[in-house]
């Protein structure tokens, strides 16, 4: 397998979705509001009010969370504490939700959408072979959903370090736990529904039935990464997160290895029905 | 591959879709630098027997070689950066510029650092070098045909295939396409197209494949195929007063080939009957106004071999 021409597919279909406003602009307003607008407020008003009944009971009901999470919870006043655990463990999912969305959109469409168009025929006579092609539409499905994704996480690095900074005595995000979440823990999640959606994409007759089929798909994913993003950040602590990040990576290359042999030349050309 | 091999090679192909056959023992030999041509009503199997020369699809049964390798095998990726294909539709992409649709294929053939220049040639002889930065969605349908054909023969492909190539174009496009196909052949290169508008192929093909519901009817030169269906000499009759009167054709040794409104067409052993066909007609009263001993075109041919064959129009 030649990676230099799994890399030429990958840079065409990305060029094309840097040609597509109608794609990226909500892929950008998606970032913008999950990790910066929502937390902007949020953390804004709880910064701001300072210590208020509201903040003071929020601050409370911080009691309700693990031991081990609040042992991890910094400031001395309600509106510092609360600010803090509102920004390293409430956003968390937002971390997972947004480059599934955003990558299964485009993974949705990727291959589907080359028989749509009429283009799979070109493809289908190219020298490029399968395994390339797959891999090329792997990657280029991957990267906008995860450079979003870093792109979003630095702004709201900056966001939670300039409001909450000041409450807990210093710059402090990202976590250790965060940092192992964004590297480890999301990029085989990614990788794992991409495996998936791939496939619909090159099973199903439409674009349209795709990218409903692929909903079907991510959303149990969603809750899984969710669910272990947000345990993994709640004071499993980082080894668990680690754990959590390889049985993922374990079943994300289980995944692109079986969805590999989902793309054919005859399916790139709309004749699915060959065995 | 040694010179005279075929370059196309398929034998007693068998490929079917689901229930629908498409292709049901299907023989071709292309030999190198020849221009053939694939015939046939929609649904023959033209299409699916371009698909097999690049490994697009496989057989189900039979054999299938191009230059000598099974193209849906390990050595498939040799084969097709050895083949340049141009569908009926242009498989472009429409939110990419002409220039970067090219340099897509420019580096999937793997052109080499060349590729500028072959690009900027390529566009040069079908006419697109003025729209290269445009979006492609923007091109006209004869602006995509060049483009297309640009992109075909970007990679100097020994094996050029064309499906339906003048399919839907206007008359410039079609002169590039049919220049196209003109310029490969006198380099030496080998095309396999396939059409139903037989007047494209006309003067073009080297050898003339009909083809009917995924098998060979008949195959070889239109000159041997002529042949086999009119031995003798065909000629074009009118007269002053509409064609002349079969009978009056027939009664001096010549058979009617086609009797149109205003042109008849017969047949004569050789060259020396035509002049007792003439005095003959002369002779009956008949005032004629146009002898023509002339070849048959492929559309004549092609119906004429279905005819023999049996088949349904």
């Amino acid at each position: 397998m030649s990676w230099r021409r799994a890399m030429v597919v990958c840079r065409t279909d990305l060029r094309q979705l840097r040609q597509s406003r109608d794609f990226w602009i909500p892929m950008v307003a998606l970032g913008g509001i999950f990790f910066f607008l929502a937390p902007l407020v949020l953390l804004t008003t709880i910064t701001q009010l300072g210590d208020i009944d509201v903040v003071r009971r929020v601050s409370d009901a911080l009691e309700v969370l693990p031991q081990s999470a609040q042992d991890q919870i910094q400031g001395d006043t309600p509106a510092g504490r609360t600010s803090y655990a509102l920004a390293v463990f409430l956003f968390a999912p937002l971390a997972v939700v947004v480059p599934l969305t955003i990558s299964t959109a485009v993974g949705a469409a990727t291959i589907v959408g080359e028989r749509e168009r009429g283009t799979g025929e070109f493809l289908a006579h190219s020298p490029a072979s399968t395994s390339e092609i797959y891999l090329g539409k792997l990657v280029a499905s991957l990267v906008p959903g995860y450079v979003t994704t870093i792109v979003g996480f630095a702004v709201y690095s900056l966001i939670v370090n300039l409001l909450v900074g000041p409450e807990v005595g210093g710059w402090f995000f990202p976590t250790t736990a965060w940092w192992v979440l964004m590297l480890w823990v999301i990029p085989p999640f990614l990788a794992l529904t991409l495996s998936l959606v791939l496939r619909l994409s090159a099973r199903v007759k439409s674009t349209a039935a795709a990218q409903q089929a692929s909903g079907l798909v991510t959303l149990p994913l969603i809750m899984i990464s969710y669910g272990q993003s947000t345990g993994a950040l709640f004071g499993a602590g980082a080894t668990t997160a680690w754990v959590v990040g390889a049985v993922a990576w374990v079943a994300a290359v289980v995944g692109l290895v079986r969805g590999s042999h989902a793309v054919s030349r005859a399916r790139l050309l709309g004749v699915a029905d060959e065995q | 591959m040694p010179g005279d091999e075929p370059v196309v090679s398929l034998r007693d192909v068998v490929k079917a879709f689901g229930e629908v056959v498409a292709l049901d023992g299907f023989d071709l030999s292309v030999a190198p630098s020849r221009v053939t041509v694939l015939v046939g009503p929609n649904g023959a199997g033209k299409t699916t027997a371009l698909r097999l020369l690049t490994g697009a699809l496989t057989p189900d049964e039979g054999s299938a070689l191009t230059f000598g390798l099974d193209p849906s095998g390990s050595m498939g990726d040799d084969v097709r950066r050895r083949c340049g294909m141009f569908s009926a539709k242009p498989a472009l992409y429409d939110r990419l510029s002409g220039y970067e649709n090219l340099r897509y294929s420019a580096e999937l053939y793997e052109v080499g650092p060349t590729w500028p220049d072959r690009i900027a040639e390529a566009a040069a002889r079908f006419g697109i070098d003025h729209a290269l930065d445009q979006q492609v969605g923007g091109y006209s349908t004869g602006m995509k045909t060049r483009l297309a054909l640009a992109r075909a023969v970007l990679h100097e492909p020994d094996l050029l295939l064309l499906d339906e190539p003048t399919s839907g174009l206007d008359p410039e496009s079609s002169h590039a396409v049919l220049g196209l196909i003109g310029d490969m052949a006198s380099q030496g290169k080998t095309v396999v197209m396939c059409t139903h508008l037989l007047l494209e192929a006309e003067g073009l093909a080297d050898d003339l494949v009909v083809m009917d519901a995924g098998r060979t009817l008949v195959a070889g030169p239109p000159d041997d195929l002529a042949r086999q269906v009119w031995p003798g000499v065909t000629v074009r009759l009118e007269a002053l007063d509409g064609p002349p009167a079969a009978a009056l054709v027939e009664a001096a040794g010549g058979r009617v080939v086609d009797d149109g409104l205003t042109t008849l067409v017969v047949e004569v052993a050789d060259l020396a009957a035509v002049p007792r066909l003439i005095d003959h007609l002369r002779d009956e009263g008949v005032l004629l106004t146009r002898v023509d001993t002339r070849r048959p075109t492929l559309d004549e041919l092609y119906f004429a071999l279905r005819g023999l064959r049996g088949t349904s129009t």
